[in-house]
């Protein structure tokens, strides 16, 4: 295939050694797509610098610190891997998480995140670069996503050209749904697997277009890699077959096929069952089965091609009835075997998270625990348009350029584009796996658009002009009739039968009809014109000023995606920020004020119980034992907990005196504003513990108006622990801050109950702005109860509003 | 049970046409569909523990299987979709991407 500049320049270059004739054309041409090459070069240095720069805001805002919750956990697994060694992680058993119960790291962890930052911390440390594990994590994410748009340059080239690869590049390195996962400090498994999907694509991709095995090899090995970074690799496992079948189905199948789908298959199934956490799940798993499926159509279908090409006509027509005969009775009871095997199992074999994509309703009824994640749920339109820009313009145009000319490599990439689409509608995190996908078609429109206008433009050949259109409006219908003549000429079995004379024949409809498509034909505004065939030009002013809208649109991007990336996905989420009313910023240092405290302030073995939420913070920052954190797998005990928050303080005491707990910690933001705070996500504590135990009921918590934690809140809500901790002591001192005894700012009203008094708890610590508050669980109930007075003095502060991620969504 | 004699004879005249060359992968590929049916039987009559070594065996097999076919496409020179393919690479590129999976049946057996 023509379709590299690579290729056209070594089919130019054979041009002359053979010396043809004209070579000072074939020279020019050379020259030019050596320049081209170089542009190209330049180009992509200068994506792959923007990529990684536009990810740097929150270390410049704050400073090169850890995000959000997850990334926590990563990091504390990497610390144990740069430290212990590779055999040791593998084999790790972590008993400072989900007390009593432990957790196997080894078994239970994605490690291919953790495996990049561990290499490149090992590489930089055997230079005798001493750059701390920390930094190293920080900005292993804006590297690797210097490297996919590196990546989608490559698929985009493969599909279709250089330009349209270039356009990709640039649009994957700024669109903001990815720059939402990857930014410097987001130290999460996405920003690693993107990548990784984008290579699993390209090489994939390549080894259809080449047929050599060589790229398959890279393609499984690749596919290896991402298998071990994300469990997101079941897309790509459903994704292939669904091209391989629509490929032999579209009559598109061919032995290259084979080459890119086969080997991929088995090798692929054999590496994500040496994942651990995969393990036998690779062949027992409904995820898996559509690419076993479509491995034994592959097969059937190249057998009784193979079949076909052997056998003279007859012979096969008998084969093939005998064959279909067989392989029907073969299907069946394949068929039978495995609605068998999975209607046996409640879930139909498919895991719960797999499931709430197929179903979007399926979370919500029986796993409140992943319906409660706020990165769960679907998506807002106004996402998509923030999230990927003017790629909502551009992508389903090159949905259609992919369409014609319809290659084996753009029917990937619409059914890519389709099935991404459909999944990020059905949940936002999802939006991340649809970036790609608009960027690659996004960027094969921007091609098409930007090549038609510049086509104009050029001064050769083409009858461009104004005037050149309006003759071509005006001689339109003579040159029909002379043409038409002409053709009567030459086929003397066409329907019309005029003279051949130059003036307009009325003789019969077709003569119109004809007449009145070369017309439409040659019309420059004929859409199907201006998307491939560059039979007539534009003219040179529309070309021009084509081309400037669509450069003004493309700096429009870029400032959206600078902007986007500043302010709203550069928050490191554990420090907040709120501006003054003299202009000047004020730091929320809070959490990590009270995991120092704990750190420092507590004994080693001491267990600490908060909402799973501020689990694996909690781990890696006080390096205390949590009882539940964000790795959620284990319901029950979630349910332990939030049964234990919403029961009276004599229950809530024994609950966490059985769990050997010793410190409890909650989050409160009704002194300063602080919206995602424990007794918002307070009904998703009930419901998941109700869920669990059942004489916890959601209505004994809701009040006369819903719920609300006034005077008119239910019974059970202001009896429950997660109310006395959050507003103990809290009257006075809402009354020295705002000046009204009582009043939580996040729910505009003043609290039920002011004189808060704790038996079974003692307040240890309540950080500067009242957001984190530590209480101790104490071995006797007090015999004296007794309400603190003690004064803070507090400075007026505005709210705040942290983006959510992997935490209950505020129900406010 | 006519039809079908006259189907395997014909096939059998057409099949003595393809090169020696091709006709000895083809005793490669018979092979390894042989040891594969072999494990299942084990599978079957004596039980399915390890399972992780039954899986890597089996696989090998159809991996193998797999590959000897894709390389038999590219030496075929009646195959018109591999053109510009030389025997030698479509070789280098079986032998490596079998080097892979030994690799990885080898990690994964146990």
């Amino acid at each position: 295939m023509l379709n590299t500049a690579a290729d056209r320049v070594a089919l130019a270059s054979r041009r002359i050694l053979v010396a043809e004739p004209s070579t000072a054309e074939s020279t020019k041409k050379l020259q030019r797509s050596a320049a081209a090459n170089v542009v190209c070069g330049f180009s992509l240095a200068g994506i792959c610098l923007l990529a990684f720069s536009l990810r740097l805001f929150s270390v410049i805002k704050y400073e090169s610190v850890i995000h959000e919750f997850d990334p926590y956990f990563n990091y504390r697994v990497t610390q144990f891997l740069t430290k212990e060694g590779f055999y040791n992680l593998w084999n790790w058993f972590d008993d400072r998480t989900w007390y009593p119960l432990g957790r196997v790291i080894g078994g239970t962890v994605y490690p291919g995140l953790i495996w990049t930052a561990g290499i490149m911390w090992n590489v930089l440390h055997f230079f005798n670069i001493p750059i701390h594990v920390q930094e190293v994590c920080v900005f292993t994410a804006p590297l690797f996503s210097a490297f996919c748009a590196l990546t989608t340059y490559f698929l985009a080239k493969e599909v279709r050209n250089q330009g349209a690869g270039l356009f990709a590049a640039l649009f994957a390195a700024s669109v903001p749904s990815y720059i939402s996962r990857s930014v410097a400090g987001s130290y999460d498994n996405e920003g690693v697997a993107i990548f990784a999907l984008v290579l699993v694509f390209f090489l994939y991709v390549k080894t259809i277009n080449t047929g050599s095995l060589a790229w398959a090899t890279a393609n499984a090995l690749s596919y290896f890699y991402m298998v071990a970074s994300w469990g997101g690799y079941s897309f790509i496992i459903n994704l292939l077959p669904i091209h391989c079948l629509a490929c032999i189905f579209l009559g598109r199948m061919n032995s290259r096929l084979y080459v890119a789908y086969a080997p991929f298959i088995i090798l692929g199934t054999i590496e994500a069952a040496s994942i651990p956490v995969v393990g036998f799940n690779a062949v027992l798993m409904s995820e898996h089965f559509g690419s076993f499926l479509a491995f034994g159509v592959l097969h059937a279908a190249m057998g009784m091609q193979y079949i076909k090409h052997i056998l003279p006509a007859k012979t096969y027509n008998a084969a093939k009835a005998l064959a279909l005969s067989a392989g029907v009775a073969f299907m069946a009871v394949v068929a039978v075997l495995m609605v068998g095997y999975v209607m046996a199992s409640p879930t139909f074999g498919w895991t719960g998270r797999s499931l709430s994509l197929l179903d979007p309703t399926y979370a919500s009824k029986y796993i409140p625990i992943i319906a409660s994640v706020s990165e769960h749920q679907p998506p807002a339109w106004n996402s998509y348009f923030t999230d990927v820009h003017i790629l909502v313009l551009l992508a389903p145009l090159g949905l259609i350029a992919c369409f014609r000319p319809m290659t084996d490599a753009s029917l990937f990439l619409i059914l890519y584009g389709v099935t991404a689409v459909y999944f990020s509608g059905v949940m936002v995190r999802l939006m991340l796996v649809l970036a790609p996908a608009t960027c690659c078609l996004g960027g094969i429109a921007a091609d098409q658009i930007l090549n038609t206008f510049c086509k104009s433009i050029r001064p050769e050949e083409g009858s461009g002009g104004w005037v050149g259109l309006i003759k071509t409006w005006m001689d339109g219908e003579e040159s029909a009739a002379q043409s038409d003549s002409v053709s009567v000429d030459s086929r003397p079995s066409s329907s019309t039968s005029s003279a051949p004379s130059g003036k307009r024949q009325k003789s019969g409809k077709n003569k119109y009809k004809e007449a009145a498509t070369k017309e439409a034909e040659a019309s420059p505004f004929n859409a199907f014109n201006l998307f491939g065939g560059t039979k007539d030009k534009l003219p040179r002013d529309v070309g021009i000023i084509g081309a400037l809208f669509f450069f003004g649109m493309l700096v429009f991007y870029v400032f959206h995606c600078c902007w986007v990336s500043a302010e709203m996905y550069s928050a490191p989420s554990i420090v907040l920020q709120s501006r003054s009313p003299q202009g000047g910023v004020h730091v929320f240092d809070d959490f990590r004020e009270a995991y120092g405290w704990l750190r420092h302030n507590t004994d080693e073995e001491a267990k600490v119980a908060s909402w799973w939420d501020y689990g694996y913070q909690t781990t890696a920052m006080a390096n205390r034992s949590v009882i539940v954190d964000n790795n959620t797998w284990n319901n029950t005990h979630i349910a332990t907990v939030g049964r234990a928050m919403a029961s009276p303080e004599h229950q809530a005491w024994q609950i966490y005196r059985d769990l050997d707990v010793k410190y409890v910690l909650v989050v409160f933001g009704g002194f300063v504003g602080y919206p995602s705070d424990d007794i918002n996500k307070f009904l998703w504590m009930v419901r998941i513990g109700g869920g669990v135990f059942p004489d916890i009921k959601e209505p004994d918590y809701l009040g006369e108006r819903g719920y609300t934690i006034d005077d008119k809140a239910g019974k059970a809500m202001l009896d429950c622990i997660m109310y006395k901790m959050s507003y103990y002591r809290f009257a006075e001192a809402a009354q020295m801050a705002t000046g009204r005894y009582g009043f939580d700012r996040v729910r505009n009203t003043n609290i039920g109950v002011t004189d808060i008094s704790l038996k079974y708890f003692e307040e240890v610590y309540t950080t500067e702005h009242w957001m984190v508050r530590i209480f101790e669980v104490k071995d006797q109930p007090s015999r004296d109860v007794q309400a603190d007075t003690s004064k803070k003095a507090k400075k007026t502060l505005k709210r705040v509003s942290p983006s959510g991620k992997n935490r209950t969504p505020p129900v406010w | 049970m006519d039809a079908l004699n006259d189907i395997l004879r014909s096939f059998r005249g057409e099949y003595n046409k393809t090169p020696v060359k091709i006709q000895v992968l083809d005793c490669f590929l018979v092979y390894a569909v042989f040891t594969g049916l072999v494990q299942v039987a084990h599978l079957l009559l004596v039980g399915s523990f390890p399972f992780n070594s039954f899986l890597a065996g089996f696989l090998s097999c159809v991996a193998f299987c797999v590959l000897t076919v894709c390389l038999r496409m590219q030496v075929d020179p009646s195959n018109a979709d591999f053109k510009g393919m030389s025997p030698e690479r479509a070789f280098a590129d079986y032998v490596l991407c079998n080097g892979l999976l030994h690799l990885v049946i080898w990690n994964f057996m146990g």
